[in-house]
């Protein structure tokens, strides 16, 4: 018990966010598209860990850094499942899921090799057309990235 | 439409397809009116094309405006590495509307966004050519006397013929049926069928030529290019398949008409220039009315 609760003060955060239920590898895409590759808080993540519901999974604790709705869907190409939960005072305050928005700007390239935003700087700019299937209609070139085609920015 | 970008056929809707080509016809009766005297119209071709831009700077001048731009972006600061970015916001300070031909799909919604004037869309890479439509339908509407309920038979390229995704869109909002004729490899994608589909409305596949001829009102015929088979060979297998002749002509329908986006290699026999089914000259003709009635309409002078 002792041992237990030694173990939960190492990884229990004070304030800030934990990211659950990421799906297992996909840790540090969400790392990057949450830019908290330069984030100067406490950030502790892990992979590959026992889920009872996804057998693996990955999860990410940052200190002091809260997410808004905008930055918590950006994350739903790559861990559509998380849980998004702010502590304050080591206690849950919130539990946030991520929703699949219906643009997505910046984040993802498009497939297309001679598209103006694959040639120019020109940032990507994407309607989400099916939400299941994930396929991102590019506002520019007017071509569809499937969910086998993404690649990040 | 005044001061509005035409990048997508999809920018417009039915309302204003019509109204372009009821501007168009009068532009046809009468082509030389002076409603631009005071605008300068950028002519933007950092691709070379023949058609498309003899087809709008005689637009342009025959409505009075002067014309400014390149044909070749080989002799512009894009080869000393200028964005494009750069050198639309440049002219968009020079000129009061653009006409852009760019070998990149996407170039020209990136071109209306940071333009301060509009933009007309003449063909960004293998995406989109919305004149090139509206002409089209221009063409099917003064053969047929109406845009509603036609049979209209697509033939040849209808994987990477913009020319046909645009048109199939388009004509989506008339009631159409299509009939679809390409080798297996060269099909419509499933993005332009899926508006064919959402629009309620029925397509057939085939892959003879001859299948359509006696139900078509409009054969709308495209080139088969050698640089889109990775197998030679398969080239070689379609290339003779999908060619009309005047002897193919013997059991259309009186009413049938031949359109072309041009140039034309040799699916249309020149034998059937001759014949009343062929229209695609003057098809390449109603260009110029078209885009009369979109300079005219963007500038606000109809």
């Amino acid at each position: 018990m002792k041992k237990e609760q030694r173990h939960l003060n190492v990884t229990a955060i004070e304030n800030g966010t934990v990211i659950d239920h990421i799906p297992a590898n996909n840790v540090f895409k969400v790392l990057h598209i949450l830019n908290l590759e330069n984030n100067k808080n406490q950030v502790l993540f892990g992979d590959n860990l026992d889920s009872k519901k996804y057998g693996k999974k990955g999860i990410i604790k940052v200190s002091n850094t809260y997410f808004d709705a905008n930055e918590i869907n950006k994350i739903a190409l790559v861990a559509p499942t998380a849980t998004f939960i702010e502590i304050k005072d080591f206690e849950v305050v919130t539990k946030k899921t991520v929703e699949v928005p219906d643009q997505i700007k910046s984040i993802v390239k498009c497939f297309n090799p001679n598209c103006i935003t694959n040639v120019e700087f020109v940032p990507s700019h994407f309607t989400v057309v099916d939400k299941e299937n994930m396929k991102l209609l590019c506002h520019y070139c007017e071509k569809i990235t499937g969910r086998n085609n993404i690649v990040f920015a | 439409m005044k001061d509005k970008s035409l990048v997508s056929i999809t920018d417009f809707n039915k309302e204003e397809y019509l109204r372009i080509l009821e501007i168009a016809a009068g532009f046809e009766e009468n082509p030389n009116q002076k409603l631009l005297n005071d605008h300068v119209v950028a002519s933007l071709f950092f691709e070379p094309s023949t058609r498309t831009r003899l087809s709008f700077e005689t637009a342009a001048n025959r409505l009075g405006a002067r014309v400014i731009g390149f044909s070749d972006s080989g002799s512009t600061s894009v080869k000393k590495g200028e964005s494009l970015k750069d050198t639309i916001i440049m002219v968009s300070g020079y000129a009061d509307i653009i006409v852009m031909r760019h070998p990149r799909d996407g170039a020209a919604r990136w071109a209306s966004e940071v333009s301060t004037v509009p933009v007309i869309n003449a063909g960004d890479g293998a995406n989109q050519h919305p004149t090139q439509c509206l002409l089209d339908m221009y063409s099917i509407m003064q053969t047929q006397g109406t845009l509603d309920n036609l049979n209209i038979a697509f033939i040849g390229d209808l994987k990477y013929g913009r020319t046909v995704h645009s048109l199939v869109q388009a004509m989506c909002s008339f009631n159409p049926t299509f009939h679809l004729v390409s080798p297996e490899e060269l099909k419509l994608p499933s993005s332009s069928k899926m508006h064919i589909k959402n629009s309620n409305l029925t397509y057939h596949q085939y892959t003879e030529l001859a299948d359509v001829i006696p139900i078509a009102d409009i054969i709308y015929m495209t080139r088969i290019q050698k640089e889109r088979f990775s197998d030679p060979l398969d080239y070689e297998k379609v290339k003779n398949s999908y060619v009309l002749d005047r002897a193919m002509l013997h059991n259309c329908k009186p009413n049938m008409k031949i359109l072309h986006p041009l140039p034309r290699v040799n699916e249309i026999s020149e034998d059937v220039d001759e014949t009343p089914q062929a229209f695609y000259f003057k098809q390449a003709e109603n260009g110029v009315y078209v885009r009369q009635a979109l300079l005219a309409a963007i500038a606000g002078v109809k």
